[in-house]
C-alpha cells in the first residue's frame, strides 16, 4: 500500500500516520503541500495538526493548499482519502464531506482518551472491527465539534454514514460520553462513496500497548489488506 | 580588571535624537553607578545611548547573573555522561544508543504576572527553541507552576491564562506535554511561577552550538521579522512588580505565534542537517543583542551587524529598538561562506525570511552599524563575560525563624473526625488531580509517551531503541521558605525518588531558581542556602547541573515568593519494560511501605490546609537513606518484582495510598492496610515525612521485595492488601480508622479541581 501522507505547513501528526502506515507493512511518503500528482498512490491521508495555525478557521486556509486540487480529483475517482482531526476539518472545508467541525462546546481544547462505537464495518476501513465494537482512541482537539443543518444530520444517519460515535462505557452515545458537543455524537463520518472518512480521534495514536492501545491498528490493516497488491 | 584591548576601536557618535547620558537614564536601565563607572573604563569613553541600552541588558540579572553567577559556580557539573554543561542553549547528556538528550527550564514569572497568555505561551516557545537550536526535536515539554490560592479570582484568571496559554502553543507545535507540577499557596498570590521544562533527542553527531567564529562566515536573521514588542523586556524580568505593572508593563511582554514556530522549528533542524550552517541561537531574551555577542564571545570574535538590513515589522525603528526588541521566533545563524542562498530556499520552503544581517570578524568587538555608519562598537568579552557579580549578604529573617520553631504539637491531635480531615487534605488543589489542566495539553502527539501527565514522572520512548527518558519538576516552597537547605536537598531528594517510582535511573539535572530580590539579606540568605543545599544533593545522586536560569525579583510590593529552586530531572530508562505504574494493578496484590514514618508536620499541606498554617521544621532529608532507597527500588525494577510504584510526598501516606488506589487499573481498586505505628495518626497519615516510597508486588514476589530492601538498609514492612474495585479504601491505625467508599474517594480527587474553576463562588476581588 503506497500511502501519500500530505504535509501542511502547521501538520504535527504527519509523522505518526507515517510511522503506522508502516507499522502495517504500507509504504508511506510526506507529500508537501506545494507538490502536485498523487496518481502514483493507493490512498493519500491528511494528518491532524494545526495547518495554518488553525488561523480564520481549523482547515480553511489549508484547502486552497495546491495540492488540494489533487486530493478532490483523487476522492472524487473514487479512491481511498483518511483524514484525521485537522485532516477531517480540511476534508469538511473541502467540500468533500458535509457539514464542519466548530469550537468545542467547552470552549477547551480537550485531550484524552475517549470510547467510539463502530457503526458501520462495510467501508475499507472499518471492516477489521466488528460492528458495535467499542474502541479506546486519544482526541486531542479544540475544534472537533460537528456541526450539520437537520437535513444533511438526517441523511448521514439515513445513509449510514455516520461511521464512529462517541459512546460510554455500556456503548450508549449520551451527552457525558460527548467530548466535544458534536451533534448525533458524531466523531467520523464517510461521504457518499464510503472512500472518504473525516475522524476527529486519532487512531495512530493507539496501534501499540506499550502506549496505552491498539484499537486503532485494525483500521490500518484494514487499509492495507485492500490496497496491497499481493496482500498477505 | 585590565584595560580592554581598545585596538580596533573606531569612533563613535551619538545619533541625532538620542538622549543625553544622565544618572537617571543609567539608573531607568537598571545600572547602578559604579557598573556605569565599570562601563566607561571598558568603553574608554562614554558609551552612546545605543550602547548604554546593549549593556543595560547584557548586564541585566536575567542575561549577566550578575547576583547568582558566583553560587551557581559551586554546582557540580561533570559527569561522564555529560555533553554540554551550562553555558550553551541547553544541556545536553548521552542516554546510550548513540543518543543525546538536550533539556533545559527556563522561567516566565514577570510576563505571566501581567498578561499571563501570552506569558506562558511564549515561555514555551522559547524554551522550545533552546532546545532546537542545540540540533535536537522536541519530545516532551513539563511545567512546574505556582499560584495564590484560588478563591482569588485574580489568581483563577491568571492560573486558567497560562494553563491555555501553555497549552495553546505546545499543541500547535505538536509537542507532548508530560507533566511537571502546581502548587497553590497564598505565597505567591502576586507572582505566579511559570516555568517550561523542554526535552529533546538528537543522535550524538547531530549536536551543534552556538559558536560565532570564522571570520567572514555571514550573520543571518532568520523567522519572524523584529517589531517593537518586548523591549527591555530582560530589564523588565530583573525589576520588582509593583500595583501598576499591570498596565503599564504590558508592552513589555511579548506576543507568541507557535505556527511560525513549528515552520522555524522544522526550517532550523533541516537547515543544522543541511550543513549550511555553522551555528544557531534563538534571539531570545534581549534578542539580537544577547544572541549576537553570546556567540561572538563563545568564538572570541567579532560581529559587524547591519541595522538597516534587518527584517522589521514597521519602518524607523532605531537601532537602539532593533537590538534591544524581544519579538519571538527569530534565529541568529552564522553561515558557511557562499551558502547563503540555500539558506533562503530551506527558509522559503518553510514560508519563512531569512536576510544576511551581517558577518563574524575577528577584531573581537560587538560592532552595529546603521546604513554603513559605526553606531555601536564593544569590545565583545567584556560585554558577555565582564558583567560584575556579587556576593552579597544574608541572613535569615527572624519570621521565619518564628515560623519554623514554632511548637506544632496540638496539631497533632485531630481536630474532630479523621476522614474528614482525609478528605480536605485530598481535595486541596495541591494534592488533588490534576487533570482539569492535563486535558487541555496534548499529551500524546508524536506517539511515544508512556507514561503521561499525573504519574510520578512523564516518560517518552525512544523509537528503535528499547530506552526510555523520564522527566520531572519539584519543589516544595514551604519548605525552602521554612528552611531553605532543608528545602532544596528535599526538592532534588523528591525529584530523583519521582524518576526511580517509573523506573528510570536519575541522571542529571536543570534548575529554575525563583526567588525575590536578592539584595535583602533575608533573600539572600534562602539563595545561598538553597544553592548550598542542592550541591549537597546533587553530589550524593550523581545528578550535575547541565544549565537552568535564574529569576530574582519575585515581589509584588515588597512581598516575595516562597523561595522556589525548581528541580527539572531527567532520567534514563534502560528497557520499557522497566516502566513502573503509580497505580495498583491486581486485587491480592501486597502492599509494602519503604522508608520510615516519623512524628514530622512542619511545612504539610495538612497544616496549611486545617489550620491555614505554613510553620514548623520542614521533613528532614537524609541524603543518604535517599539514596538507599532509589537504588533499593530500581533494584526492584530491574528484577521485574514490582506492580506499583509511588512516592510519598504531599499529603502524606494517606494521600500516597490513595492516589495509587484511585489510579489502579480500571478505574480504581479498594486496599486494606495496617499500620502499627507507635505515633500520633495525624503524623502517620498525612506527615510529610521524607524518603518513603509505597510499592505493590505479587503475592509471591513480596519476599523478594522485602530482600531487596533489606539488603540496601532500607526500612521496609508489609502494610496491607489490594482489593477489588468494591472494597472499600481502608486504612486501619492503633486507634482510628480510614473508612471511605472508592467513589468518594474519586468524587473528592477528580472533583476538586473542577468545582473551583468551572463553577466558583463568586470572590470579593
Amino acid at each position: 500500500m503506497k500511502v501519500a501522507v500530505v504535509t501542511f505547513p502547521g501538520s504535527n501528526c504527519d509523522y505518526d500516520l507515517y510511522k503506522a502506515v508502516q507499522q502495517v507493512g504500507g509504504d508511506p511518503t510526506f507529500v508537501w503541500h506545494r507538490e502536485r500528482g498523487l496518481e502514483g498512490y493507493d490512498a493519500v491521508m491528511l494528518p491532524g495538526g494545526f495547518s495554518y495555525g488553525d488561523y480564520l478557521r481549523g482547515g480553511a486556509i489549508a484547502r486552497l493548499s495546491p495540492v488540494m486540487e489533487d486530493v478532490v480529483a483523487y476522492a472524487r475517482s473514487g479512491r481511498p482519502v483518511l483524514g484525521v482531526c485537522n485532516g477531517f476539518q480540511i476534508l469538511c472545508e473541502a467540500g468533500l464531506l458535509p457539514g464542519a467541525l466548530v469550537r468545542n462546546d467547552s470552549l477547551k481544547f480537550r485531550s484524552f482518551p475517549v470510547r467510539l462505537r463502530v457503526e458501520r464495518t462495510d467501508t475499507l476501513f472499518t471492516e477489521g472491527y466488528e460492528e458495535g465494537q467499542i474502541l479506546r482512541i486519544p482526541i486531542a482537539h479544540g475544534e472537533g465539534n460537528y456541526e450539520a443543518d437537520e437535513a444533511t444530520l438526517r441523511r448521514l444517519e439515513d445513509e449510514g454514514r455516520i461511521v464512529f460515535r462517541y459512546v460510554d462505557a455500556s456503548g450508549e452515545a449520551t451527552d457525558e460520553a460527548n467530548p466535544n458537543g458534536s451533534w448525533h455524537n458524531i466523531a467520523g463520518i464517510v461521504n457518499e462513496g464510503g472512500n472518504v472518512l473525516g475522524m476527529m480521534p486519532h487512531p495512530e495514536r493507539a496501534v501499540e500497548e506499550l502506549l496505552g492501545s491498539t484499537d486503532g491498528l485494525a483500521l490500518f490493516r484494514a487499509m492495507a489488506r485492500a490496497l496491497s497488491p499481493a496482500a498477505p | 580588571m585590565s584595560a580592554p584591548d581598545s585596538t580596533h576601536a573606531v569612533p563613535v557618535a551619538p545619533r541625532p535624537g538620542d538622549p543625553d547620558i544622565t544618572a537617571e537614564l543609567v539608573d531607568e536601565h537598571g545600572l547602578s553607578p559604579k557598573e556605569y563607572e565599570r562601563i566607561q573604563r571598558i568603553m574608554g569613553r562614554e558609551p552612546t545611548f545605543t550602547e548604554l541600552g546593549v549593556f543595560s541588558a547584557m548586564w541585566s540579572e536575567h542575561c549577566g547573573y550578575k547576583n547568582s553567577k558566583r553560587l551557581l559556580s559551586t554546582l557540580p557539573t561533570k559527569a561522564p555522561w555529560v555533553i554540554q554543561g551550562p553555558g550553551e542553549n541547553a544541556g545536553v547528556i548521552d542516554i546510550g544508543d548513540g543518543y543525546a538528550l538536550a533539556f533545559k527550564i527556563e522561567s516566565h514569572n514577570h510576563p505571566s504576572a501581567v498578561e499571563p497568555y501570552q506569558g506562558a505561551a511564549t515561555g514555551v516557545g522559547g524554551i522550545l527553541r533552546d532546545i532546537f537550536t542545540m540540533g535536537a526535536r522536541p519530545i516532551a515539554v513539563l511545567d512546574s507552576l505556582r499560584f495564590g490560592d484560588l478563591d482569588s479570582g485574580r489568581v483563577r484568571y491568571l492560573f486558567s491564562g497560562v494553563v491555555e496559554g501553555i497549552g495553546d502553543y505546545g499543541n500547535c507545535v505538536g509537542i507532548p506535554n508530560i507533566g511537571g507540577e502546581v502548587q497553590f499557596d497564598r505565597g505567591y498570590e502576586g507572582n505566579p511561577i511559570v516555568n517550561a521544562m523542554c526535552l529533546g533527542l538528537m543522535k550524538k553527531e547531530e549536536l551543534i552550538t552556538a559558536v560565532a567564529e570564522g571570520a567572514g562566515r555571514p550573520l543571518m536573521a532568520v523567522g519572524a521579522r523584529t517589531g517593537r514588542d518586548g523591549i527591555h523586556g530582560a530589564t523588565f524580568a530583573s525589576e520588582e512588580l509593583s500595583e501598576d505593572s499591570d498596565e503599564s508593563s504590558r508592552p513589555q511582554v511579548q506576543v507568541g505565534d507557535p505556527f511560525t514556530e513549528k515552520l522555524l522549528l522544522e526550517a532550523s533542524l533541516e537547515l543544522i542537517a543541511s550543513g549550511a550552517i555553522s551555528a544557531i541561537q534563538d534571539m531570545g531574551a534581549a534578542g539580537i543583542t544577547s544572541s549576537a555577542s553570546e556567540m561572538a564571545g563563545r568564538g572570541g570574535s567579532g560581529v559587524d551587524l547591519e541595522m538597516a538590513d534587518v527584517p522589521v515589522r514597521e519602518p524607523g525603528m532605531t537601532p537602539y529598538e532593533i537590538l534591544l526588541s524581544e519579538s519571538q521566533e527569530r534565529m541568529l545563524v552564522v553561515a558557511e561562506e557562499g551558502r547563503e542562498d540555500e539558506v533562503h530556499r530551506i527558509l522559503e520552503k518553510w514560508e519563512l525570511e531569512a536576510a544576511v544581517i551581517g558577518q563574524v570578524t575577528d577584531h573581537g568587538r560587538f560592532r552595529i552599524l546603521e546604513n554603513g555608519e559605526v553606531v555601536a562598537d564593544i569590545p565583545a568579552l567584556p560585554l558577555t563575560e565582564g558583567c560584575p557579580t556579587y556576593e552579597r549578604p544574608g541572613e535569615e529573617s527572624e519570621e521565619v525563624r518564628g515560623l519554623r520553631e514554632m511548637d506544632l504539637s496540638e496539631h497533632l491531635i485531630p481536630r474532630g473526625d479523621l476522614v474528614k480531615s482525609f478528605l480536605l487534605v485530598l481535595g486541596s488543589p495541591n494534592v488533588a488531580s490534576k487533570r482539569w489542566i492535563h486535558d487541555q495539553y496534548d499529551t500524546t502527539v508524536r506517539t511515544s509517551t508512556v507514561v503521561p501527565p499525573g504519574g510520578d514522572a512523564g516518560v517518552v520512548r525512544i523509537r528503535g531503541t528499547r530506552r526510555a527518558v523520564a522527566a520531572t519538576t519539584d519543589c516544595n516552597g514551604r519548605y525552602v521558605y521554612l528552611e531553605p537547605g532543608t528545602g532544596a536537598r528535599a526538592a532534588v531528594a523528591e525529584a530523583a525518588r519521582n524518576l526511580v517510582c517509573t523506573g528510570a535511573l536519575p541522571t542529571a539535572i536543570t534548575n529554575n531558581l525563583n526567588f525575590g530580590n536578592p539584595l535583602k539579606p533575608h533573600i539572600y540568605h534562602q539563595f545561598r542556602e538553597s544553592i548550598l543545599g542542592m550541591k549537597e544533593a546533587c553530589q550524593v545522586f550523581e545528578t550535575p547541573v547541565t544549565g537552568g536560569n535564574v529569576s530574582f525579583y519575585n515581589e509584588t510590593d515588597g512581598r516575595a515568593i516562597y523561595p522556589t529552586p525548581v528541580i527539572g530531572m531527567v532520567g534514563v530508562v534502560e528497557d520499557v519494560d522497566h516502566i513502573t505504574p503509580q497505580g495498583f494493578q491486581e486485587p491480592d496484590h501486597r502492599i509494602v511501605l519503604l522508608g520510615e514514618n516519623t512524628a514530622e508536620l512542619g511545612g504539610s499541606e495538612y497544616l496549611y490546609v486545617t489550620a491555614d498554617l505554613v510553620a514548623g521544621p520542614p521533613p528532614r532529608v537524609d541524603l543518604l537513606a535517599e539514596r538507599d532507597l532509589q537504588r533499593a527500588v530500581l533494584s526492584m525494577v530491574h528484577k521485574g518484582l514490582l506492580a506499583s510504584a509511588h512516592d510519598c510526598s504531599e499529603g502524606g501516606l494517606a494521600c500516597c495510598l490513595a492516589e495509587s488506589a484511585l489510579k489502579g487499573v480500571e478505574g480504581g481498586l479498594g486496599i486494606s492496610v495496617r499500620l502499627e505505628d507507635a505515633l500520633p495518626p495525624v503524623a502517620v497519615l498525612f506527615g510529610e515525612a521524607q524518603g518513603r516510597i509505597v510499592v505493590s508486588c505479587a503475592p509471591d514476589d513480596e519476599r523478594a521485595v522485602l530482600e531487596v530492601a533489606e539488603s540496601h538498609g532500607v526500612p521496609a514492612r508489609s502494610i496491607g492488601t489490594v482489593r477489588d474495585a468494591d472494597h472499600r479504601f481502608s486504612v486501619t491505625l492503633p486507634d482510628a480508622t480510614l473508612e471511605v467508599p472508592l467513589a468518594r474517594l474519586s468524587e473528592t480527587y477528580e472533583g476538586a479541581l473542577p468545582a473551583l474553576m468551572d463553577s466558583p463562588t463568586p470572590s470579593s476581588d
